[in-house]
């Protein structure tokens, strides 16, 4: 009945285990009833649940994220506490069945449940709103796919407390997470996790091409369209390419599990090094996919805050797409060392070294768009000049470690773990946090507040720093990766300050979160009445914030790369048209949810063998696709006149705004320049 | 060129200076692969310094000199493109990773582990399994075998032919230079050299599972007197290194003290190599002998093992190589 399932599957005797199972289950009870007391279930199932409003699912990514952040970072915590104690003859607190289990679990959370969503969710909100366009292609579809990353967050989670989680490393090596070494579910709700939210990001990055390359608004051609929605479209390329290979990959992988096969094994023809090639094409290009939105970011906001066009937009475009393309030709840069010729290692060495032209030809693009500007030091800007500094640390240790002489000293070792935390927090996490500072009010109506930003900002980059430079150094002391103790006590000095970083990460994490208290709180004082906050030049900040749900009451025509900017400088930026039209919209629906909920069921019966369970979750997965397939009402129209009532309203307020300036220099048309 | 080279490397040094304070094992290298990796680390990252600091420099710099309160600084609100700058951005990066390559292609060679030393001292063979979770060394020409602790002359290349039977680990000496993976049913090939007598610390640089973090051993080099006493030690030792005592340490175990076998059984090593392709023996199995095996037989079930074989005829597509008979 319950396949491999037992009441033995929750680890009683794992204090650290039962102590969050009581906490989590405690906090779910409260925010539970506080839901139900504020009689918010109705508001968040229709408003938010079943919205198919790419903004909204947006939020929703973002927020799941940030959720997902403080999971991944307790692992963190609890590595680094490991690590700063256990040198010498100490064992640390954490037994290595657990300790494998949390690095496995930091490395899966932090990119799959972290930052892919980030990042999704950023397009989410952002993408359609510099294009001019009402929703995304396919917008049920997107409520989908966020369903899907959500039941692949649920099963992590589960793991957590009924079972265990893989303890092979986040991208699962074989023969390692083979039945033979790895007998448990762990590798199992590894597979279901991913394949779950991977199916889930294969969709959104199909609809996400469709939406950029169907859905601008009339006059946008391609070389007029924003920079982050260049990265954008290039990122979902990358997805729609790449995450197939993942899919397969882990698909033979789980064929060797539960249908004895040996693509992976050891025995019978087996080839483990075939997975870690299939892996790691997919692997490469998906750092790419992180950060190539995060340097679209950064390039609006680097504009913005030097009230400057972007220096060099059409080779930051070509830079892009080069990044894009040659991001599939590096993947063995990751092993080096597994024996292949000078020639194989070379090629991929050259080619990995090469892709820091076009990334170094935007950095300095960002540098010359500062250049002669009037740069405001706003919360997104310090993100992003914190980022050039950090970013170029990174790069310079990755370049040293594509040259395959240099790696076959510096491979797997904690340099290594520098190396990549250098790029991903200087990259992706300081990228999508200028991001949330940078569009909040766009989707909430009012901005951040800047003291406690401030505050978070520089906790992240000291204790980054911090955390990071001395696993450079012991990486030298040819530290390697993954060591729950260690013989050698020179290493310990190191790791207390790395721990020490890692306190004051926390610190920034605390800050954020106080940060959007603070901002909830002080909305009022906050609020963003002209919809553009910052002065900006792309079209998402021509309309109201919040963005109303159907963005563009009249779909804006384009004949100039930064057309809002334009539109402001020649004073024709917020007229009112003559006449507003009907508005075609897509109606909420509940079946992404229930096709997440039967995905939800499937991964689990799967992970337990409990086949019942698996046909049930299957079946009502299709059963969900085809009735909504014959279903005719999923949109409706929202007539000229409620339009026209929104639209009213939103000038009524955006003309008092203006004249309630004292100063006429903050409205946004004294951008005018003589 | 070598002139600017050897200039880079000062540079690099220079950047490595404030680290000085610390021993650096990787940094303090006690054979010639190690020195040469040392350099090439040194050379790559001066030559990184001439774009990286002047980039730094100037994202601080111009943050600071163009900052909104500055009314002094020039403000070109509509400036924002310049044919010269984009040439000279993406010219200087691209003629140092020209640079970057053909050093790179240089030492991808010259640093290839499967090359064999030049040298005149005869080389020492140690065949090396990655064992849950401990390493196996074994000395072909010696007939003996040890556990978690090697001992080899300094200045005489040593031969590594590595595998593993069990999960993928890699074999690295950090003071020594370069990491190979131990894989199963896969020969890799690894070439060193110590030229300084010392006890080094040997690892497993790969995750192999929860005895990882004691899979280490020594790596004694010595002069040629203390590896014959080294080899006299293990000599002495009763115990033998057969089928039955190997399945007793191929048994997972963790924190496994060191310990010697006075003889060996020969062929061990290939044999370990070879049970796992599908049962063939590999016992005096020539190269050409297995080429053909699997021409007779491409329909069979192991197919992608054989592919390895055709690879191996051609020395630059591969170096994985399947295990050879022991001459």
């Amino acid at each position: 009945m319950f396949g491999k399932l037992t009441l033995e599957a929750i680890p009683y005797h794992e204090p650290i285990v039962m102590g969050t199972l009581a906490a989590v289950i405690l906090g779910g009870l409260a925010m539970f009833a506080l839901i139900t007391r504020m009689r918010l279930w109705g508001y968040l199932w229709s408003e938010w649940f079943t919205s198919v409003d790419h903004k909204k699912i947006g939020v929703m990514y973002v927020i799941v994220a940030l959720v997902m952040l403080m999971r991944g970072f307790a692992d963190a915590v609890m590595m680094r506490l490991q690590q700063a104690m256990a040198a010498s003859d100490s064992a640390g607190y954490l037994p290595p069945h657990h300790f494998d289990q949390v690095f496995t679990a930091h490395g899966v959370i932090m990119i799959f449940f972290v930052a892919m969503p980030l990042i999704t969710g950023l397009m989410n909100l952002v993408v359609p709103l510099q294009i001019g366009a009402r929703d995304v292609a396919y917008p049920f579809l997107n409520s989908l796919s966020f369903w899907l990353f959500v039941s692949g967050v649920v099963l992590v989670m589960v793991s957590l407390f009924i079972g265990d989680f893989a303890a092979t490393g986040w991208l699962a090596y074989p023969p390692l997470s083979g039945l033979q070494y790895s007998p448990t579910v762990g590798v199992d709700y590894y597979i279901w996790a991913l394949q779950l939210s991977g199916l889930g990001t294969t969709l959104s990055g199909i609809n996400f091409i469709v939406t950029i390359m169907k859905m601008r608004t009339p006059g946008m051609t391609l070389m007029k369209m924003p920079v982050f929605t260049w990265t954008a479209l290039v990122t979902n390329i990358l997805i729609v390419a790449a995450f197939p290979i993942l899919t397969v990959t882990l698909a033979l992988l789980t064929a060797d599990r539960y249908l004895d096969m040996h693509f992976f094994t050891n025995e019978l023809g087996g080839n483990a090094m075939m997975y870690v090639n299939l892996i790691w094409i997919w692997g490469h290009p998906e750092v790419y996919i992180l950060v190539l939105p995060c340097f679209g970011a950064f390039s609006e906001i680097v504009a913005t805050f030097s009230k400057k066009p972007l220096f060099g937009y059409s080779s930051m475009v070509y830079a892009t797409s080069a990044i894009g393309v040659l991001s599939f030709l590096v993947w063995l840069h990751h092993f080096f060392t597994m024996g292949s010729g000078a020639n194989v290692n070379a090629f991929f060495g050259i080619m990995t070294m090469i892709i820091s032209v076009p990334t170094g030809a935007k950095l300095f693009n960002w540098l010359f768009t500062m250049y002669r500007g009037r740069v405001e030091f706003t919360v997104p800007m310090l993100w992003t000049v914190g980022f050039m500094v950090t970013f170029v640390v990174g790069g310079v240790t990755g370049v040293l470690m594509a040259v395959p002489g240099a790696d076959f000293v510096l491979h797997n070792s904690v340099f290594l773990i520098a190396h990549f935390h250098n790029v991903i927090i200087g990259g992706v996490v300081f990228g999508c946090l200028a991001a949330i500072n940078y569009w909040f009010p766009k989707a909430f109506g009012f901005r951040l507040n800047e003291r406690w930003g401030k505050a978070s900002f520089w906790c992240w980059l000291i204790g980054f720093y911090v955390a990071f430079m001395p696993l450079y150094v012991l990486g030298l002391k040819g530290m390697t990766r993954r060591m729950n103790h260690y013989a050698n006590p020179e290493w310990q000095p190191y790791l207390i300050v790395a721990a020490i970083g890692a306190v004051i990460i926390a610190m920034g994490i605390f800050f954020t979160v106080l940060q959007f208290y603070v901002s909830v709180r002080d909305r009022n004082k906050l609020t963003d009445p002209s919809g553009d906050p910052w002065g900006g030049r792309t079209l998402e900040w021509s309309i109201a914030s919040p963005a109303p749900f159907y963005n563009f009451a009249i779909l804006p025509q384009v004949r100039e790369l930064d057309q809002f900017w334009e539109d402001k400088q020649n004073g024709v930026a917020y007229v009112q048209p003559a006449k507003y039209e009907d508005i075609h919209m897509p109606r909420n629906t509940g079946v992404g949810v229930v096709m997440g909920a039967f995905g939800t069921a499937l991964g689990f019966a799967l992970v337990w063998h409990i086949w019942w369970l698996a046909a049930v979750g299957l079946l009502g997965m299709i059963a969900s696709f085809i009735v909504r397939a014959y279903d005719r009402d999923i949109d409706y129209w929202v007539p000229a006149a409620e339009v026209e009532r929104i639209e009213r309203s939103r000038h009524a307020q955006l003309q008092q705004f203006q004249t309630s300036q004292v100063a006429p220099a903050a409205a946004p048309s004294r951008q005018k320049v003589a | 060129m070598h002139a600017l080279l050897s200039r880079l490397r000062y540079a690099g040094v220079g950047a490595a200076v404030f680290l000085s304070g610390c021993n650096m094992e990787v940094l303090t290298p006690k054979g010639d692969i190690g020195a040469q990796e040392k350099s090439l680390i040194l050379i790559a990252l001066g030559l990184m310094a001439v774009v990286a600091i002047p980039v730094i420099a100037m994202t601080l710099w111009f943050a600071w000199r163009y900052r909104a309160s500055n009314k002094q600084a020039t403000y070109a609100p509509n400036w924002s493109h310049s044919t010269k700058i984009e040439v000279v951005v993406w010219t200087i990066p691209a003629i140092i990773i020209a640079i970057l390559a053909v050093i790179t292609w240089r030492s991808s060679h010259a640093l290839d582990p499967y090359k064999p030393l030049e040298s005149d001292a005869k080389p020492v063979t140690i065949q090396v399994v990655a064992l849950d979770w401990k390493w196996l060394f074994v000395y072909p020409e010696y007939g003996v075998a040890s556990v978690n602790e090697i001992a080899f002359p300094t200045d005489r290349p040593v031969n590594f032919q590595i595998t593993s039977d069990s999960v993928m680990n890699a074999f690295f000496i950090p003071q020594l230079g370069s990491q190979i993976y131990a894989m199963a049913g896969m020969e890799t090939k690894l070439h060193l050299i110590a030229r300084e007598p010392g006890t080094y610390a040997g690892l497993s640089s790969n995750f192999s599972g929860p005895g990882f973090s004691d899979m280490n051993f020594k790596a004694i080099a010595t002069s040629e007197d203390g590896f014959r006493d080294w080899l006299a030690h293990a000599k002495a030792t009763q115990v033998a290194l057969n089928d039955d005592t190997y399945k007793v340490l191929a048994a997972p175990s963790e924190k496994t003290p060191v310990s010697y076998y006075g003889s060996v059984t020969p062929g061990l090593f290939s044999h370990v190599i070879g049970k796992y392709m599908h049962g063939m023996s590999h016992e005096g199995a020539g190269q050409q002998e297995m080429s053909m095996d699997s021409q007779h037989d491409m329909s069979h079930g192991d197919m992608p093992m054989d592919m390895h074989h055709h690879a191996d005829g051609d020395a630059t597509s591969s170096n994985i190589t399947p295990a050879k008979a022991e001459k």
